[in-house]
């Protein structure tokens, strides 16, 4: 039987996928590309300069939505990862977010790096300087690396979920005491600014970054429900492969032997 | 498992007394990153001064990686570990004797590190109290952590690259705190030096319990 035909066999008999896209999907990333450009519009024309920053305060509009969708990536993966730890809870979809998760978290924390190290050049005169936020970010980065190279090491569905599992639960606790060892060590970096009362940002600055906040949540969201699909659809391609290369070796026998049906043809 | 971790300490440390890696290649191998770390600040003594406590936590690190690899692979070979998950002791009790053997070889390489930044990086050794506070805490971190994480990369085809890259970020806390806890010993820095011992054990704390409740699934898992 050909590659082709195990597919759509398989297909028929479970909720199996197609691709990692749906009609929701599909909308969902056509929301978040037109919440980017209307992010991008107002962020460069229609938003104002600013009196201390001036050009430069519009890395306000992506740096902040970028480096929360990072804590987020991470929540989620450490909100699966309890959850598939949780014996009542255990389920491969638990795992699947925790791994969507973590992915698209490691590339938000990448560009948060990225976008932090520009401003940093713009508004404090270096690309990179030691302070607490920073230097966590940058040991959050590794540690998701880390964490991403010991899934694609471990073979076993079940032991990469146990393992990543307790990897991810641990690394959460380390990030907790890097937090405290970060912060007392040094901080130049600026203070929560919007999620407050009597916010420092005003008007139209206000409105283009709560307008980042909602394109990046929306991009961040599509990656997700990509990365956690991709994640069904790898799954599948093992079954199905594994399936097909049984059946190759069993019609390849059968052509030796002659009419032999498969049931007599031993498998090996 | 109390009685288990002795018996796992005892066989891990007579393997060493007999094998004498550690002896032979680890502390070797750290006294020369202490001899590179000189060639890398060309002599200047008031730096290198300042820099001894980072130095020799970095040190340290790199060693107590060669120490958890080691100590789970005299498990590897001859599937050992087959045994040792046969044999009925707790996984807990595994741990913890595994965790007290490394320990037990990092705080002797310290002592051993010590007197080379004394002699190579010219430091007056101060804060008698605080240099061992800290150091035997982060001793237990160090040990704790590389020993968790070595177990789960144990039966991985890549474990000699990836536990460096899965343990060297998780002990980036230990490094920073054990160094500034040992600047203000030295009398390098005018912060307190004391509270970093709360981060140094929670750390510990960390590993130690997360090591203890999860060892037999990252034994089994891989």
């Amino acid at each position: 039987m050909k590659y082709t035909e195990v597919t759509s066999s398989t297909r028929a008999s479970s909720s199996a996928l197609a691709s990692s896209y749906t009609r929701a999907t599909r909308v969902l990333g056509w929301a978040a590309l037109a919440a980017l450009a209307l992010n991008t519009w107002w962020g460069l024309w229609l938003s104002p300069p600013d009196v201390v920053q001036g050009q430069f305060v519009r890395m306000l509009y992506v740096h902040p939505a970028v480096a929360t969708m990072c804590y987020a990536g991470f929540g989620i993966c450490a909100l699966g990862s309890a959850a598939w730890l949780w014996p009542r809870l255990r389920s491969p979809r638990w795992d699947r977010l925790a791994v969507a998760g973590a992915e698209v978290g490691a590339v938000f924390c990448a560009a948060t790096l990225f976008t932090g190290s520009i401003w940093g050049r713009a508004s404090w005169g270096v690309w990179w300087t030691w302070d607490a936020r920073l230097t966590l970010t940058a040991v959050l980065f590794a540690l998701s690396l880390g964490y991403l190279a010991l899934r694609r090491a471990v073979d076993n569905p079940e032991s990469r979920a146990m393992v990543s599992s307790i990897v991810a639960m641990l690394m959460a606790l380390t990030v907790v005491v890097d937090h405290y060892a970060t912060s007392w060590w040094v901080t130049l970096h600026q203070n929560t600014t919007l999620f407050k009362v009597g916010p420092t940002v005003h008007g139209w600055q206000l409105a283009t970054m709560l307008v980042s906040f909602v394109a990046f949540g929306l991009v961040f969201a599509w990656m997700v429900v990509h990365r956690y699909r991709l994640e069904v659809l790898e799954e599948q391609y093992e079954a199905v492969g594994l399936q097909s290369a049984l059946e190759a070796r069993r019609s390849e026998v059968q052509g030796l032997t002659g009419a032999r049906s498969p049931a007599e043809v031993p498998v090996r | 498992m109390w009685r288990d971790a002795v018996l796992v300490a005892a066989k891990d440390l007579r393997i060493e007394a007999r094998a004498k890696v550690a002896l032979n290649q680890v502390v070797p191998y750290a006294l020369v990153v202490l001899l590179l770390f000189g060639f890398a600040f060309d002599q200047d003594r008031p730096l290198l001064v300042q820099a001894a406590p980072g130095l020799f936590w970095l040190a340290v690190l790199f060693s107590g990686l060669l120490a958890a690899q080691r100590s789970f692979s005299i498990e590897a070979s001859d599937a050992a570990i087959d045994g040792l998950r046969l044999s009925g002791l707790e996984p807990a009790g595994i741990f913890l004797g595994k965790a007290v053997a490394v320990g037990a070889q990092l705080v002797a390489l310290e002592v051993l590190l010590t007197g080379g930044i004394v002699v190579l990086f010219h430091t007056e050794l101060t804060g008698a109290g605080l240099l061992v506070a800290s150091a035997l805490l982060s001793t237990a971190g160090v040990a704790a952590a590389g020993v968790a994480y070595g177990a789960l990369s144990m039966g991985l085809r890549v474990r000699e690259t990836l536990l460096p890259l899965l343990l060297a970020p998780v002990l980036a806390p230990v490094v920073l705190a054990a160094t500034e806890a040992w600047r203000a010993a030295l009398r390098l820095s005018t912060g307190d030096g004391w509270r970093w011992l709360g981060l140094l054990g929670c750390f510990a704390a960390i590993y130690l319990a997360g090591g203890v409740l999860s060892f037999g699934a990252l034994m089994e898992g891989t």
